[in-house]
């Protein structure tokens, strides 16, 4: 494998560091000056609402937003840099991928932009055949994206980010409309690669469950951070069982009142 | 990846990019066999409608069957690239492919190669269908308008990825078509000659790429060899092709709102 780092306990720091990290969309400001980091090799989820932001920051990480301001470390360049190209796998929440093409005739395509030439063939078919088998799509391989289901193509698209062996990955809502057994083998994948491929993950969800999965959690609203910190630490800081509790205690303690984004005034 | 690899930079142009954009775009099609009969049929069913009911004057059938034969390969591939790439737009894959190490160029590039090679075997069918079974009459060498029907294809390749970043659903994908497609239909020399037109006509369709095309063909059509007017037209139609697929490429941004 390339990209094979030591474990996340000796390699300690940030894979991504925000400072004052602003987004506008129009006249309306997205993300409002936002602090945080991700950790390497970690799991990092990134829970909040629908409409608070999540999407937005993560194409923020990959690159793909304009009108980004503050400062956006990724991997030690400025997100968006040319060299970050080959690192971060980006994960959209609607799959994207080509309907009308077969699932291994999609990997191969994007494994040809990643790797290209002749003679990274073998390297190529090796790693659509790895890929193929993390999402467990191995038995669909000839069969059209657009034939799939809904669970399937999201998890043809998930198969398109991890050909490379990105040493990022952000995953935007990955589990949605996936039955329980298939979420929980995700988790594990994701699991997986960061034990073992010191991989960094930042994975999004609206599902709070899903958050007890992380090593670190980073909790938005409205555009905010609300809190950035290890599930554990914000059950005991905030003194609730569940992080969903944790979460709305700290929705309550931010005196917000119930608006949604739309009606905020940047 | 094994340990070995060092992966390739990403660069403005990359051949074995473009190659596999190319060949991705062709196995695309393969998937959708009705569209490339089509594509392949419908120019030469057109060009056999157009012997027969010019069948009392074969004069008249060659000058504007020649002249068809540059324009069925730019409207064609005009509507098949406008459509395809704002799939490309709408399905996220583009938002995709410019996060990878893709260069811009590769994938314009890879377009252009895709559609211009689905453009000859359009172009040869129906030149070979014209010149040897409805005979049209041509003085210059049939290779000749196969060449300018090819360079059509690609200008109508360049227009179509470039309206389709001013398109945001197939409805306005193909509403560009007229409003793109046929001024210059109009003024290209198909109906009356360019210098028959008012001044002012005649002076837009001096600017339109099309009128190019058109009388590249009617070289081909009224004198043999290769003359300075031919090379000239063709030069006009395949610059204003770079020019257009260069300002394509500008409309594609890796970063959006």
């Amino acid at each position: 494998m390339m990209n094979k780092k030591p474990p996340p306990d000796d390699a300690p720091g940030a894979a991504v560091t925000a400072t004052a990290l602003t987004v506008t969309r129009g006249s309306r400001t997205v993300l409002d000056d936002l602090h945080f980091t991700v950790e390497t090799g970690q799991v990092t989820g990134l829970l909040g609402p629908s409409g608070c932001g999540k999407t937005t920051l993560m194409r923020a990480l990959a690159g793909t937003q304009a009108k980004v301001t503050g400062t956006l470390d990724v991997l030690g360049h400025p997100a968006g840099d040319p060299r970050l190209r080959h690192c971060i796998g980006y994960v959209t929440q609607a799959p994207s991928v080509y309907d009308d093409l077969t699932v291994r005739q999609n990997l191969a395509y994007f494994a040809a932009v990643l790797d290209p030439g002749r003679r990274a063939t073998a390297r190529r078919v090796e790693a659509v055949t790895r890929a193929l088998a993390d999402v467990d799509l191995t038995s669909h391989a000839d069969a059209l994206a657009g034939q799939l289901s809904g669970g399937q193509r999201s998890r043809v698209s998930l198969a398109v980010a991890l050909l490379g062996a990105p040493d990022l990955l952000v995953l935007d809502e990955p589990t949605v409309g996936l039955d329980p057994v298939l979420r929980r083998d995700l988790w594990n994948l994701f699991h997986r690669l960061a034990a073992e491929h010191g991989t960094t993950l930042l994975v999004s969800s609206h599902v709070m469950d899903e958050a007890e999965r992380c090593h670190r959690l980073l909790l938005m609203r409205e555009g905010r951070v609300l809190a950035e910190d290890t599930p554990e630490a914000l059950r005991a800081r905030t003194h609730r069982p569940t992080v969903e509790e944790a979460f709305l205690h700290l929705v309550d303690a931010a005196g917000h009142p119930a608006t949604t984004p739309e009606e905020r005034t940047p | 990846m094994t340990a070995t690899a060092t992966p390739a930079r990403p660069t403005a142009f990359s051949a074995a990019r473009t190659l596999a954009t190319a060949a991705r775009v062709l196995r695309q099609l393969r998937h959708d066999p009705r569209t490339i009969a089509l594509l392949l049929l419908v120019p030469c069913v057109m060009i056999t409608l157009l012997r027969y009911v010019f069948d009392g004057s074969p004069g008249t059938f060659d000058a504007i069957g020649a002249s068809l034969l540059g324009i069925f390969p730019l409207i064609t591939m005009f509507l098949v690239t406008s459509i395809a790439t704002l799939r490309e737009r709408t399905s996220g894959t583009l938002e995709r492919l410019l996060a990878l190490p893709l260069g811009k160029a590769d994938l314009i590039a890879g377009y252009a190669l895709a559609f211009g090679a689905l453009a000859v075997v359009q172009s040869a069918l129906a030149t070979a269908l014209s010149v040897w079974l409805l005979g049209l009459d041509v003085t210059g060498s049939p290779w000749l308008l196969l060449l300018v029907a090819v360079l059509d294809a690609l200008l109508g390749t360049a227009l179509g990825l470039f309206v389709s970043a001013f398109a945001a659903s197939e409805f306005q994908a193909v509403q560009f078509m007229p409003a793109v497609i046929f001024p210059q239909l109009l003024l290209c020399g198909l109906f009356t000659p360019r210098p028959n037109m008012h001044p002012v006509l005649e002076a837009v369709s001096n600017v339109l790429p099309m009128s190019y095309a058109v009388d590249a063909m009617n070289e081909v059509l009224t004198r043999p060899g290769v003359t300075g007017t031919f090379v000239r037209d063709l030069a006009i139609v395949a610059g204003s092709a770079v020019l257009v697929l260069v300002l394509g490429a500008a409309t594609l941004r890796r970063r959006t709102t």
